[in-house]
């Protein structure tokens, strides 16, 4: 199957003579790649927790020097 | 074609659906299970089963014949699918969407921007609007449903309506959001691989490529003088400027359904079923491709079968559909694909079907029950989900009904009927509410009251395509609609409502006293 004819790059590209629709089509196809590119780059950001998650643990470490302060005297 | 191959593959098929809404249910134990899925939804599941809403049948086989008949001007619509349907719908509302959802304790659309608004009125006038407007919109999926069951399966279609009802009903009423998003995962792999097949196949069938495009380029002489009055150029041309279909693909197509996905309630809902912002990072590569590959496919695929239909019978796509836009898909798979491929492409038209079905009837349910009943009545708690369970079941049988009784064309304009009263009803609101915090109550008020009554109004009275067969506009004014110059009957209320309704909502805020800065704290907390 031959998907890109090199040799109508000069002329008309992948068939289509109108750039409006050229530019769609190519565009459609550049969204959805900007979609994986976005999506790897932060594959792994955005994780964070949730506020009560972290007032959770705010007051857990709040008690927790507390209470070394309290019982170990530090 | 073998009918008892084939109801064997769609039995196997409906087993697996059935099996993945029995674990819905074994896994729903509160509301927020039956509501937002419990808020711990896997991002595949997530972007699959968004994708799969989105994407319905009509927008394969209807818009892909639309493609065959105008042509590859309908991608612009696949662009903006995906740049904002997908892209700017999760990156830029989601993620603002989800934190939101999440500080405020919000099950649906309308509860988020209720809440937000701190207004009673947002949320039962919000769910009054998806309740009345979504029921026209289900019984167009649900008759295209039936009757390519009755037409496919070889059974009777007011049994196909019955049966296929049924059966969406059991696994959404009993397995709420979570056995619609599963299933819809399934429903969106299958349509994954249809597609793609289809596409392949297209391409090599026509020897690639730039050599497809090009003959479908050169095939412009065979455009109908009535085509070509309309604006018409060719399968790969814009129409032209200012033409009445350049109007329509511009403010219809590419602005009504385009623009107006980011307020439908039962893609934003999807928002809140997610951990964290890192899951919606995940799902925007899966939901971009899924979307390229249905609607760019379908309406590529839609243009090239002009190609083929001229290589082999001599007639353009539409002649070869017997005029009707609709058939074109269906008979070009029929007449160029390969036997095995036409059973794979029914189960992926009958899962494109299902999944919308299932979250049209899942957002009116929870609307109907959460949003206007409980919120009227004012209890809130222990008996949501049997509530909403009693909504789902009245949605079904509404669009039931409809199904038997509404003339086809009154139905065809459901739609973009709820398309456009979403977009102006709830974008405004719905975009003040997460990146405006001096948006007021007030504003809000006013911007959604505007929102739906210019698009009703322009709907009724302006716009030809739904004003001729409701007839509302000709029984009180004596004619089809009230301006008759062009380009006025073919504007989409889209044009006219949604920038009136945010310029509303934007002066009445300003107007009006800013709103208290502790509950705008905690709305926007962990936002920045």
């Amino acid at each position: 199957m031959e998907i890109f004819e090199l040799s109508r790059f000069g002329g008309t590209m992948l068939g289509i003579n109108d750039p409006w629709i050229l530019g769609v089509y190519l565009l459609s196809v550049l969204s959805a790649l900007l979609c994986v590119g976005y999506g790897l780059v932060n594959w792994n950001r955005g994780g964070e927790k949730e506020p009560e998650e972290i007032r959770d643990e705010v007051s857990w470490e709040k008690g927790e020097t507390s209470m070394e302060e309290k019982e170990l005297g530090l | 074609m073998d009918i008892l191959l084939l109801n064997i593959i769609v039995l196997v098929y409906i087993l697996a659906v059935g099996y993945l809404g029995y674990r819905g249910w074994k896994e729903t134990c509160n509301s927020s299970d039956y509501m937002v899925a419990g808020r711990k939804i896997h991002p595949y599941v997530m972007a699959m089963s968004y994708g799969a809403t989105f994407i319905s049948t009509s927008a394969i086989v209807g818009f892909g014949g639309t493609a065959g008949l105008f042509g590859m001007g309908l991608l612009w619509l696949t662009f903006l699918n995906i740049f904002v349907g997908i892209f700017i719908a999760f990156v830029v509302f989601g993620k603002r969407t989800r934190k939101m959802g999440y500080n405020l304790s919000a099950m649906t659309f309308p509860e988020l921007l209720a809440r937000r608004f701190d207004s009673r009125f947002i949320q039962y006038f919000s769910g009054l609007v998806i309740f009345l407007g979504m029921p026209m919109y289900a019984s167009v999926v649900l008759i295209g449903a039936a009757r390519f069951i009755e037409t496919t399966l070889a059974i009777n279609f007011d049994l196909a309506l019955l049966f296929f009802s049924v059966i969406i009903a059991a696994y959404v009423v009993l397995g709420g959001l979570k056995g619609v998003m599963y299933t819809d995962a399934l429903q969106a792999t299958i349509m994954f691989v249809g597609m793609a097949f289809l596409l392949l196949m297209t391409y090599s069938h026509l020897g690639g490529i730039a050599a497809a495009h090009q003959a479908l380029t050169d095939l412009a002489p065979l455009v109908p003088a009535n085509l070509a009055a309309m604006g018409h150029l060719g399968w790969t041309a814009m129409p032209a400027s200012g033409s009445a279909w350049w109007w329509t693909l511009i403010s219809s197509l590419v602005l009504g359904v385009g623009i107006g996905v980011l307020a439908m309630p039962q893609l934003v809902v999807r928002f809140m079923t997610v951990k964290s912002g890192r899951e919606l990072n995940r799902a925007v590569l899966i939901g971009g491709v899924f979307i390229l590959m249905m609607t760019g496919v379908a309406f590529v695929v839609g243009a090239l079968s002009n190609v083929y239909f001229v290589q082999h019978d001599s007639v353009i796509a539409i002649a070869a559909a017997s005029g009707n836009s609709d058939s074109i898909i269906p008979v070009y798979i029929n007449r160029a694909m390969p036997e095995w491929f036409v059973y794979v492409f029914m189960l992926t038209l009958l899962a494109a079907a299902m999944s919308t079905l299932s979250s049209q009837f899942h957002a009116q349910g929870t609307a109907v029950g959460r949003d206007v009943y409980e919120t009227l009545v004012g209890v809130r708690g222990g008996r949501s989900i049997l509530i909403t369970r009693i909504g789902i079941i009245i949605a079904v049988v509404v669009a039931v009904i409809l199904g038997y009784l509404l003339p086809p064309s009154i139905i065809a304009p459901g739609t973009a009927i709820f398309f456009g009263l979403c977009a102006a009803a709830f974008l405004p609101m719905y975009a003040c509410a997460l990146f405006w915090k001096r948006a007021t109550r007030a504003g809000a008020i006013a911007g959604l009251v505007t929102g739906t009554f210019v698009s009703l109004f322009w709907l009724v009275f302006v716009h030809q395509k739904e004003a001729v067969p409701l007839g509302i506009a000709k029984m009180i004014l004596g004619r089809d609609v009230l301006i008759s110059a062009m380009p006025w009957p073919v504007v989409d209320p889209i044009v006219v409502a949604l920038p009136l309704a945010f310029l509303v909502t934007v002066a009445v805020s300003l107007a009006t006293q800013p709103p208290k800065a502790e509950h705008v704290e905690k709305c926007f907390e962990g936002i920045e």
